[in-house]
């Protein structure tokens, strides 16, 4: 789960992380009179959206004057702003958030990642801050500095010493750095976070180290043990029909082809797609309807694929371990005649009771395309595709 | 004799009399899995589905001489089942669990890490339909009438994706030694690597498929494996083609996160390592088929 930077910042601080005075906006009425509470001459007025390149977006203004901060408030609220993170339909800015400017002296890099290759958590730093980290780990891994954790004892003070030397800070700060490598380090921990990244962190004209930008990525798994941390969700970030799926315990991806796929498995899900590309077709979601494929559960997964008005055919492949392909054809049956399907329906079934299940789809008297293999399956649904798109002209 | 489990493995489930738990025991009693027990806290001493109850793993190793455990606990409790498991003296155990959170992930393999190797209990999962040595023994949640016995190891990641490679397989006529699933979370028990490993070293495994997806490093460090220590030949497809970068595809470690992990580059890399890969996910039986026609 991600949340908003004004988020990831108010949550840092608690643990001692340094940063700018701010506050939220849902108003250019508010803005401005945030900009007023904070004082001074310059504000930065910034869009939450959940992604990364908001500068580069024009999700970050630079205001000088309270005039200027309620004409950039007023520009960015509900504007969708598309960065290279959110896809081409963007994501609609309905925050702000407006923070104190700061002079900076040095944008400096440091983050903190679950590495699936080490089993750990690994500190990353870099004394060239504010660039995309994997840009630069490719093309000068040389500026980029690694500190595994140990994680049955924890983030050591030598490590988070190593770390500011690396970065370029000196005797004067090292103590202040330690504090805020340990406070981040403690609130991943404590939190379940997958990622902290703080890009840029700052070293102020007058010495100080601030987190300027600060992005959290959580642990979905660990939400139901981090209560504060699932209050922080965003409905508005995520995609409606992802979340929908979510809620009934479905996993749905939308993607831009036009072949609907309702599938079990992850893995098996990924398959049927690729199979759907390799005969000449694109899918239009990913859509793992999990082991207990009910009735029920199956005409929501209908329902789901068939809401994307993109889709000219819908392809449905189970292979039942734990399920029966009696009780999924049950289902595809119901959900047919329920829905008043506009598309062609393809049907491979396979594994547990695959006899009973292709008898109740034939008896049923529907138009529904049965498939015996997955490369059948894939073929059938481009070319029942095909056929509509030939239709429709 | 397979890998991890044969016809005598004396087998203990944990979330023994819970609902899931005891709709697979059934399931693998049945299909003549050597189950000697469960274990479920504070029932210890009771008989479910014709077998005895224990309060702790320890109890089932010391009175069932319990050797290997599946796991069904809910996520919550998960990680501190798998480190019972291994405390307790199992030597293999399979953990079903969907859901547990990647930081208790990252305890339990410190907690194993620390065992010596000789004692030290190896874990496959969380997140996977589990282990089976068609026509000896079923450590999972499968559906063990598509496998039959043979001399074809599988490991992948994903469940179905699986059961449609043992589908293919059967159809032609190919059997399986053992299969393994390791599983669709970040962090896992072992890795493709450490399966091929134990499929090396198999006197009935004569072939190995490995079945990946997109996200993480594994399928890469094991075709690096296969090239250096390997001489039985491996065969791979890997799923995930249509993936778009950033996005979760259902499995919380099936997501392309930095280069190296999308489908297409696996599969490159795997090929420099000469590892034979079915082209399509449709092809994994034949491309099987034909590997073993050369041996």
């Amino acid at each position: 789960m991600d949340i908003h930077e004004y988020q990831a910042k108010q949550l840092l601080a608690e643990y001692g992380i340094k940063i700018a005075e701010g506050g939220l906006a849902y108003s250019p009425e508010d803005a401005v009179q945030r900009s007023r509470e904070i004082g001074g001459g310059v504000w930065a007025v910034k869009a939450q959206i959940h992604s990364g390149a908001r500068g580069k977006a024009g999700g970050i203004r630079i205001c000088k004057t309270h005039e200027q901060v309620v004409e950039a408030a007023e520009e960015l609220l509900g504007k969708r702003l598309v960065t290279h993170q959110t896809g081409p339909a963007g994501k609609v800015c309905l925050r702000l958030y407006v923070e104190a400017g700061t002079d900076i002296a040095r944008e400096l890099y440091l983050s903190f990642m679950v590495d699936r290759a080490q089993e750990r958590i690994v500190m990353v730093g870099s004394a060239e801050g504010g660039m995309d980290i994997e840009e630069l780990a490719e093309t000068r891994p040389g500026a980029i500095k690694k500190i595994y954790i140990e994680p049955s004892v924890g983030l050591q003070d030598f490590q988070a010493r190593e770390m500011a030397f690396a970065i370029g800070l000196d005797a004067d700060q090292i103590q202040h750095a330690v504090r805020l490598i340990q406070g981040c380090y403690r609130a991943m921990r404590d939190l379940d976070a997958n990622m902290i990244e703080i890009n840029p962190l700052v070293l102020t004209a007058h010495g100080d180290l601030l987190a300027l930008d600060a992005k959290m990525e959580f642990d979905d798994n660990a939400l139901f043990r981090r209560q504060k941390i699932s209050e922080l969700r965003d409905k508005t970030q995520e995609d409606p029909r992802e979340m929908a799926a979510a809620d009934r315990g479905l996993s749905y991806v939308g993607l831009d082809g036009d072949i609907g796929c309702m599938i079990n498995g992850a893995g098996l899900a990924m398959a049927t797609m690729d199979m759907i590309k390799l005969s000449g077709g694109e899918p239009a979601n990913f859509l793992d309807v999990g082991g207990g494929a009910s009735a029920e559960r199956t005409e929501k997964a209908f329902r789901m694929v068939l809401a994307d008005k993109n889709v000219k055919a819908m392809l449905v492949n189970i292979f039942a371990g734990i399920n029966r392909c009696d009780w999924i054809a049950e289902g595809v049956v119901q959900a047919v005649k329920k829905i008043d399907m506009q598309v062609p329906l393809i049907v491979r079934l396979s594994g547990t009771n695959v006899e009973q299940g292709r008898k109740i789809i034939e008896e049923s008297g529907l138009p529904i395309i049965m498939a015996n293999t997955l490369a059948e399956a894939a073929e059938k649904a481009v070319q029942a595709r095909n056929e509509v798109v030939a239709r429709q002209g | 004799m397979a890998i991890f489990i044969d016809k005598q493995t004396r087998i203990i489930v944990q979330g023994f009399t819970g609902k899931i738990g005891s709709f697979h025991a059934q399931d693998m009693i049945n299909y003549g899995s050597n189950v000697v027990g469960g274990i479920t806290p504070g029932k210890g001493g009771q008989t479910h589905l014709g077998r005895p109850v224990f309060n702790t793993v320890k109890e089932a190793v010391e009175q069932a001489g319990a050797e290997a455990s599946i796991v069904f606990v809910p996520p919550a409790y998960a990680a501190d089942s798998i480190m019972e498991a291994a405390a307790a003296g199992i030597k293999y155990c399979v953990a079903i669990t969907d859901g547990i959170p990647t930081q208790d992930m990252m305890k339990v393999k410190i907690f194993l890490s620390r065992f010596p190797k000789e004692q030290r209990m190896v874990l496959t999962g969380p997140n996977c339909a589990g282990t089976i040595s068609p026509g000896k023994s079923m450590l999972g949640i499968m559906p063990g009438h598509i496998y039959i016995p043979g001399n074809v190891g599988i490991v992948g990641r994903s469940g179905t994706l699986g059961y449609e490679a043992a589908d293919q397989m059967k159809a032609l006529g190919i059997g399986v030694s053992s299969s393994v699933g390791i599983g669709g979370d970040p962090i896992n028990g072992s890795s493709h690597r450490d399966i091929l490993e134990k499929f090396e070293v198999d006197p009935e495994t004569k072939v190995v498929v490995m079945i990946g997806e997109i996200g993480g490093p594994q399928e890469v460090e094991a075709g690096l494996f296969a090239k250096e220590n390997m001489s039985k030949p491996l065969v791979a497809y890997i799923a995930g083609l249509t993936a778009p970068k950033g996005r979760r595809m259902g499995h919380a470690g099936a997501i392309i996160s930095s280069s190296g992990e999308s489908a297409a580059e696996k599969v490159e890399i795997l090929r420099q390592y000469g590892v034979t890969i079915a082209p399509t996910p449709s092809a994994m039986g034949e491309t099987v088929a034909r590997v073993l026609a050369k041996l």
